[in-house]
């Protein structure tokens, strides 16, 4: 009972890794298809990221810089625990620059700066098949990438618009992966989804609950679902990151007060932070300093 | 005044701390042993043992002390050492007819060969709250029989009377799947259903089978037997040429006994429901017979008409640590998402204001 | 080297960190059709087992992964090297195998004979891994498709002839196919099935 602290390099065993590995290299084969793996009981719950953490620990070696973000952000309590988590068990560099990583473990958020072809993103995926909620049996939903049937996601779709006037989806936003495969980009922001279009980064993505793996290789095209009469389009914020003074970026909502004070800043937290270091100052960011 | 939330590493590790503090308690108090928690809290060690596929009463005992008696903490604790370790081959079936019984119960026969054995039960016992264990008073020594002869099998009278359906051979060769190895796959062959119920959420399979007795995928079951006791567990040495003892464990066997199935080329025969558990666990044992006699709807040409016949919601929800996970994620940050749907809420109330200021603004000029 | 220490000798030396660099040499390679991608770990296997197929071997194979090897690496002790580096059960069905091996100019049986994966399932399908005489200085090719900014030029020496017909009916399978991976002494080259080769000029 003395030996249970003895744990393999980036904590699965090597057959383990085997099989991830194999599972990975048929992904990238085969762009947006969802490649099913013998998922492993993580020592963190599922949900919180297992799928993502076994392919970051298949893949990584000793020289990776490993950054893990949650929200975009480095700070935010589960992106703390999966870095520390690879500290322990691999003993890997991190680092919170995006710039500096090698390999970039994230829930719910691309970076803003553009990735470059020497970076690998791992997305950690809840629920990997676009069609689940609008078939949940998985024999019906794998026919239907079979067969390229994917009406019943253009229906979903345009009864948005009649409902709504325009398509309510706001994160999760389906893609179709180099004209095929019907795809789950994660619950990014739809705001992130022209980021993944022809990236110079490999995309992996891993869903260790539901054990799926998929991937987009670098330069692939990734086309958000839409209508011609109703393109897709991001979301836009009405005024910069009142920290950095960034515009064309995701904000976070932050409530100030109880009377309705709100402002608006950076999501991913590296990029406000360099854009602060670079001399951009928003109209807060003196008074956040003053408090600290 | 902003403050940006910093310091999310020594939150974790205070967080943490206070954890520690909270499940030590009382300092005055002596801290509970291993060996307290496998002699008398047996039964919690037992199912910790059995959802999470691991027979080993120390480890689970500790992660039950652990867990700080959060039985789903305690199996995911387990369960996460459990991935962890090698295989070094799989062991021959266990041989339940061989096993050392100390508790065996029928309801299809009044008497039979090996008799009825009550065991350690709480059957018949009034839960009327004991105030003698408030104390550690004395307890008398049980009453105990030698191990005797092997007990036969209920199913194997029935069976010998060609009454009941085989016992689900497997075909020449077949290697049993591991569903912690292989990626799942529906339909999915009998074997992994099995092992997936036999990890499965005691509470989530009792409320399933409770659900068919109450109409929702009726199986007219009958208990044919319950037994409890310690069985060998063998391994095959090829370089032997001889299986091996590896050690005793002790599970629970129930056999359902259901209602009858027959064609053209069969006569009428009883069909079987089979539960296998870890430990002493009577109520997950037979639960899961009942559940998996249910998920055995279309091998009889029966129409799937009930949750617990439907083999892809049973086994793709029967797992709490991968529930739990999913259900309890939904604490972590969102709000990347939130703000997304909080866009697109405001957006949808700007356009329905603007609709409804336009029909104010048409009724105005019309009138 | 006597038969039998050919086949014990030979694997990684530090097989944790040497099966994860040859991996994400492959992945990159994968991921990138086309480029070149010097192994820095090895394997030395029995001949006509060339040293970057026997690290490609050890590090994608094992018990869960049939290997079929082509009639000159049956005849050679390459089956006892897989087996005893790997765990890989060698077999002869190519339609049942996950890996298969050809050395040096041998003979490349025809796509198709592999396992192809099925509608549902793409991704059950063979990786091919061929010995080439060199990974430059043949016919060259454009490459194009995912993974690739425009195009990439490709000039592997010592292809089958009917290497593009091959190559082309296994793209019009898509989704499903097989996987290729060209090795040259220490170096490999990928084709995913989602390559699209035509010939420079």
């Amino acid at each position: 009972m003395n030996d249970l602290a003895t744990y393999n390099f980036a904590y699965l065993d090597e057959q383990t890794k085997r099989m991830i590995r194999r599972a990975i290299l048929k992904a990238i084969a085969i762009p947006g298809y969802q490649v099913p793996f013998a998922s492993r009981e993580m020592p963190m719950p599922y949900g919180w990221g297992t799928g993502g953490v076994q392919v970051t620990a298949s893949i990584l070696g000793p020289d990776d810089v490993l950054k893990v973000i949650d929200q975009g952000a480095d700070d935010t309590t589960n992106a703390v625990s999966i870095r520390a988590f690879f500290q322990k068990v691999a003993n890997v560099a991190v680092t919170t620059k995006t710039k500096e990583a090698t390999i970039i473990q994230t829930r719910h958020r691309i970076p803003e700066e553009p990735l470059r072809e020497s970076q690998t993103l791992v997305y950690q995926v809840p629920i990997p098949e676009p069609l689940r909620f609008l078939e949940p049996r998985e024999t019906e939903t794998r026919k239907m990438h079979a067969l390229e049937e994917y009406g019943l996601m253009h229906v979903k779709l345009y009864e948005d618009i009649a409902r709504n006037g325009h398509i309510a989806t706001t994160y999760a936003y389906p893609v179709k992966v180099e004209g095929r495969y019907v795809m789950d980009p994660s619950p990014t922001p739809k705001f992130d989804n022209p980021k993944m279009h022809r990236s110079e980064a490999l995309q992996l993505f891993g869903a260790g609950r539901e054990k799926r793996i998929y991937a987009v290789p670098p330069y692939t095209q990734v086309v958000s679902l839409d209508f011609e009469d109703h393109p897709f389009e991001i979301q836009k914020f009405d005024r910069p990151c009142a920290l950095c003074c960034a515009e064309n970026v995701y904000l976070d909502e932050v409530v100030l007060d109880d009377r309705g004070g709100r402002m608006f800043v950076c999501s991913d937290t590296d990029h406000c932070e360099d854009r602060r270091c670079a001399g951009h100052a928003g109209p807060m960011l003196a008074i956040e300093e003053a408090a600290e | 005044m902003y403050v940006a939330v910093k310091g999310g590493e020594a939150a974790i590790q205070n967080a943490h701390r206070l954890l520690a503090d909270r499940r030590r308690g009382d300092r005055s108090l002596p801290a509970i042993t291993i060996e307290q928690v496998v002699q008398q809290l047996g039964l919690a060690v037992d199912r910790v043992m059995a959802e999470a596929s691991l027979y080993d009463r120390s480890l689970a005992a500790l992660a039950v002390r652990q867990a700080r008696g959060d039985m789903i903490e305690a199996i995911f604790i387990l369960r996460a050492y459990r991935t962890t370790l090698p295989r070094f081959g799989s062991s021959e079936p266990i041989d339940t007819a061989r096993m050392k019984i100390e508790r065996r119960i029928s309801a299809t026969y009044k008497d039979l060969p090996g008799g009825q054995l009550l065991g350690p039960t709480f059957d018949y016992t009034h839960r009327l709250l004991d105030p003698s264990l408030l104390g550690d008073g004395a307890v008398a020594e049980p009453a105990r029989k030698e191990p005797g002869e092997a007990v036969m099998r209920v199913s194997d009278i029935l069976d010998s009377d060609g009454l009941i359906e085989g016992d689900g051979t497997m075909p020449e060769g077949h290697v049993p799947g591991d569903l912690t190895r292989e990626p799942m796959e529906f339909p999915m062959p009998r074997d992994l259903r099995l092992q997936a119920l036999a990890r499965g959420d005691e509470g989530f399979l009792l409320a399933l089978a409770y659900s068919t007795q109450r109409g929702y995928g009726r199986t007219h079951p009958f208990v044919g037997e319950i037994r409890i006791g310690e069985v060998e567990v063998e391994l095959d040495v090829p370089e032997l040429g001889f299986a091996v003892s590896l050690g005793v464990i002790r599970v629970t066997e129930c056999q359902m006994v259901n209602q009858f199935k027959g064609s053209a080329n069969e006569p009428p025969q009883f069909t079987r429901g089979y539960g296998l558990v870890f430990g002493q666990s009577e109520r997950k044992a037979m639960s899961m017979s009942l559940v998996d006699r249910a998920l055995r709807t279309e091998e009889f040409g029966e129409d799937i008409v009930a949750p617990a016949q439907d083999q892809e919601f049973v086994i793709s929800h029967a797992d709490n640590v991968q529930a739990t996970g999913f259900v309890e994620h939904l604490k972590l940050p969102h709000y990347v998402d939130f703000q997304a749907e909080l866009n697109l809420v405001r957006r949808m109330r700007r356009d329905y204001e603007t609709a409804r200021d336009g029909e104010g603004d048409m009724k105005e000029a019309a009138e | 080297m006597t038969a039998q220490s050919q086949i014990y000798a030979g694997g990684f030396a530090d097989p944790e960190f040497e099966a994860q660099t040859v991996f994400r040499t492959l992945m990159d390679c994968f991921a990138r059709p086309g480029t070149i991608g010097r192994l820095t770990a090895l394997a030395t296997p029995p001949s006509p087992l060339g040293m970057a197929t026997g690290a490609v071997a050890l590090t994608l194979c094992d018990h869960d992964t049939p290997v079929w090897l082509s009639p000159a690496l049956v005849k050679s002790a390459a089956p006892n090297w897989i087996a005893f580096h790997t765990g890989g059960p060698v077999i002869e069905l190519k339609d049942e195998a996950r890996f298969a091996f050809v050395e040096r100019d041998g003979a490349v049986p025809g796509f198709d004979q592999f396992a192809l994966g099925t509608a549902e399932y793409p991704d059950r399908s063979t990786t091919l891994v061929v010995e080439v005489e060199a990974l430059t200085g043949g016919r060259p090719f454009i490459g194009r498709g995912p993974g690739i900014k425009d195009e990439v030029v490709i000039a592997p020496k010592g292809l089958p002839d009917l290497f593009l017909d091959l190559w082309a009916a296994n793209r019009a399978l898509f989704p499903r196919g097989i996987d290729l991976v060209l090795t040259a002494e220490e170096s490999v080259l990928c084709l995913p099935r989602t390559t699209r080769l035509s010939i420079k000029g």
